[in-house]
């Protein structure tokens, strides 16, 4: 193993993961705070030090449909989007699923317009929850590093076949300089293998007409490898910390064992609740973080027998509540949950802030951020 | 001479770059179509250019849409302004991207139904907003951020995909000769149906040429031949003054290559190749005009 210690940002360190893992096409199309990555491997490929096809499309629809044009021949594929993007991929998300085809995606997350807006925000990616892609949420450059080669792994293994998402903050992370180790994967990710690739001396169709009966069987299917998935995911992060020294789980805690309050959050912010914790742990409140690194699949086994969560999050389901939130309170009908909303737009939310919800919580209630108690 | 009213539509905050062709070739757009329209914007340069809520640069109307959505966007607008009997003019600013690229389909869809507004394209030729990625209007050898090398392939013919559609009205222009722009928009505006005007627009720096240059660089444009001014009016299709003057005979495309930055990697092999085909365009340009004045 020769790790480098380099300075990158979140973007730049995604595309050089990419580089490392050799995919043989990427399709992609430009938009903030995501171009970083696509610019630099397209200077990769240019420059000779990536021998990829990359296809520069007029479209995010038709970037997701490349991508899926290529990976049904059997290679490894990766794009890259956010917000906008995302969304106008919406269609094609479940055809790359329902494909069941390996593909890997950096998702740089930010606000959705209207009131054009270009800062972090998870909105786009959580509306996207359901579409049978994969979604990790990275809070360090090192981590969008590490998780960008895990996905291909996860992604590509046969018991998964599903597609990746790997969601980075825009600008918090995207575009701030950290250094990390910049490992060589070697043959961490495996050749790719699809077992349904297309093959003109076993002609099949693909995506045919298909009966009730057997469609649903297919979509079970698509749920049975969701589940697989936290095996793989778990099989992928052991093997890479014991290989490379760095683990992940798909929950990540920070001093819960003891805790009465966990604030729980994805991304920076979750990474940033550890110092609300170290500061509320000095006034005595027993304070711990769960981020969630693993959206989809919903991690199934967490650990908050007796605590109160702080839930914060940085998106909304307009008419419900916070998505994490709800997501958590669906699937744990006893958590004592305190939600709150913040962070929308690339609002700054600090650890000082952090520290401020779970002193002021008030379980089963919901509170935004900045706007004024009597509004709420 | 054309008269321009004094009268500006666009307050003097625009966040653009130092001598931006697209807000140049705007100004002159406003204030040839007046107050009683309405402006549709894609994501481009543009949904920057008119400032940040709550201030606004433009004293008309500005409806910002998705980057594929204009076209749709403006017919449902026009539609309803007809439906309620207003002549509200309707008119899209969008860049190449917007137009060429990801908003095509929606583009075509509302020039086939016949959606009474105006679609503008300013070109400056990449993506600008997201910080100059090729776009399908890129020319060939220039430079772009997802081009290091140079684009190794044309500029789409955007024209010849519009005038397939047989619109009542359409021109191309360049945001160096105003009082054309003003003109061609006086009369697209004056034309029922759809309508279509494409601007080449210098962007300095996406072409990586000084601020104060604009005007020159298109200028130097439309005077090699790589630009062409014309307009179509039904089947009627005419030179524009300032390009029948420069056909007469067009100066080398390789010193407004050499003008520019962004053409720094085109060899002299690319170099021939561009000015070859600027030669055939200009000779099928000129057969169709002589066609038209023949058959008018
Ligand atoms: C679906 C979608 N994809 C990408 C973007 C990001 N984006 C915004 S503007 C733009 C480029 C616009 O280029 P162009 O239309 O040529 O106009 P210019 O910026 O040059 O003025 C891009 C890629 C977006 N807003 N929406
Ligand atoms: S990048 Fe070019 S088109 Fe965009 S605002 Fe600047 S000068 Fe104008």
């Amino acid at each position: 193993m020769s790790d480098k210690l380099v300075m990158s940002t979140g973007n730049k360190a995604m595309a050089a993961a990419v580089k490392m893992v050799k995919p043989t096409v990427v399709a992609a199309y430009p938009i903030t705070p995501q171009t970083e990555v696509i610019e630099a491997i397209a200077e990769y490929v240019d420059g000779g030090e990536m021998t990829a096809r990359y296809i520069p499309v007029e479209s995010e629809h038709s970037a997701m449909t490349a991508c899926i044009g290529a990976s049904i021949t059997g290679v490894r594929v990766f794009t890259a989007t956010s917000s906008h993007g995302l969304l106008y991929m919406h269609e094609m998300l479940h055809w790359a699923a329902g494909a069941r085809l390996p593909i890997v995606m950096g998702q740089i997350n930010r606000t959705l317009a209207p009131g054009w807006n270009i800062w972090a925000e998870h909105s786009d990616a959580l509306s996207q929850r359901d579409t049978g892609w994969l979604q990790v949420y990275v809070s360090t450059v090192q981590e969008a590093y590490d998780a960008t080669i895990m996905a291909f792994r996860i992604a590509e293994d046969n018991r998964v076949l599903l597609p990746v998402m790997i969601n980075m903050d825009g600008f918090l992370l995207s575009h701030i300089m950290q250094p990390f180790e910049m490992t060589e994967p070697g043959d961490f990710v495996p050749q790719i293998s699809l077992p349904h690739k297309i093959d003109v001396n076993d002609p099949k169709g693909y995506g045919a007409m298909s009966p009730s009966d057997i469609h649903f069987t297919f979509r079970h299917d698509m749920e049975k490898a969701m589940r697989a998935s936290r095996t793989v995911i778990a099989e992928t992060e052991a093997a890479f910390a014991k290989r490379f020294g760095r683990s992940y789980a798909p929950i990540e805690e920070y001093l819960c064992d003891d805790a009465d309050v966990v604030i729980v959050a994805m991304g920076t912010l979750g990474k940033e609740a550890e110092v609300a914790a170290d500061l509320l742990r000095k006034e005595g409140v027993k304070a711990g973080v769960m981020r969630i690194r693993w959206l989809r699949p919903f991690p199934v086994d967490m650990k908050i027998e007796g605590k109160d969560l702080v839930v914060i999050d940085r998106d909304y389901s307009f008419g419900f509540g916070g998505v994490v939130a709800g997501e958590i309170q669906a699937r744990y009908p006893q958590a004592k949950i305190a939600s709150v909303i913040a962070g929308l737009g690339g609002q700054e939310v600090t650890y000082e802030d952090m520290a401020n919800f779970v002193r002021t919580r008030k379980v089963g209630t919901e509170f935004w951020f900045g706007i004024p108690s009597e509004e709420q | 001479m054309t008269e321009i009213p004094k009268e500006e539509m666009l307050l003097k905050c625009p966040s653009t770059c130092a001598g931006c062709g697209s807000l140049l070739a705007l100004r002159y757009i406003l204030k040839a179509a007046g107050k009683d329209t309405v402006l549709v914007i894609p994501a481009c340069c543009n949904s920057v250019i008119q400032g940040v809520y709550p201030y606004m640069l433009h004293t008309v109307p500005v409806y910002n849409i998705a980057f594929a959505a204009a076209a749709a966007c403006a017919s449902g607008m026009s539609e309803a302004f007809r439906a309620v009997g207003k002549k509200t003019n309707v008119i899209v600013y969008a860049g190449d991207g917007g137009t060429a690229d990801i908003g095509i389909q929606a583009l075509s869809g509302a020039l086939e139904r016949g959606e009474d507004f105006l679609y503008i394209c300013y070109d400056n030729e990449a993506y600008g907003n997201t910080g100059m990625q090729r776009s399908g209007a890129t020319p060939l050898g220039a430079i772009t951020t997802t081009t290091p090398n140079g684009k190794t392939v044309n500029k789409k013919d955007l024209d010849r995909i519009i005038e397939a559609h047989n619109l009542p009205y359409q021109a191309t222009a360049c945001a160096s000769y105003p009082a054309d722009i003003y003109n061609k928009v006086k009369k697209a505006l004056s034309i029922p149906g759809p309508k279509f005007i494409h601007i080449l627009a210098p962007c300095p720096p996406g072409w990586r040429t000084p601020s104060e240059k604009t005007v020159e660089i298109g200028k130097m444009a439309v005077k090699s031949g790589i630009w062409v001014l014309w307009e179509k009016e039904y089947d009627k299709f005419t030179i524009s003054a300032p390009s029948r003057a420069a056909m007469k005979k067009p100066s080398p495309v390789v010193d407004y290559l050499k003008a520019q930055g962004r053409f720094r990697k085109v060899d002299d092999a690319t170099a021939a190749k561009i000015q070859a085909q600027v030669d055939k365009n200009l000779k099928k340009i000129a057969a169709e005009a002589a066609y038209s004045e023949e058959n008018a």
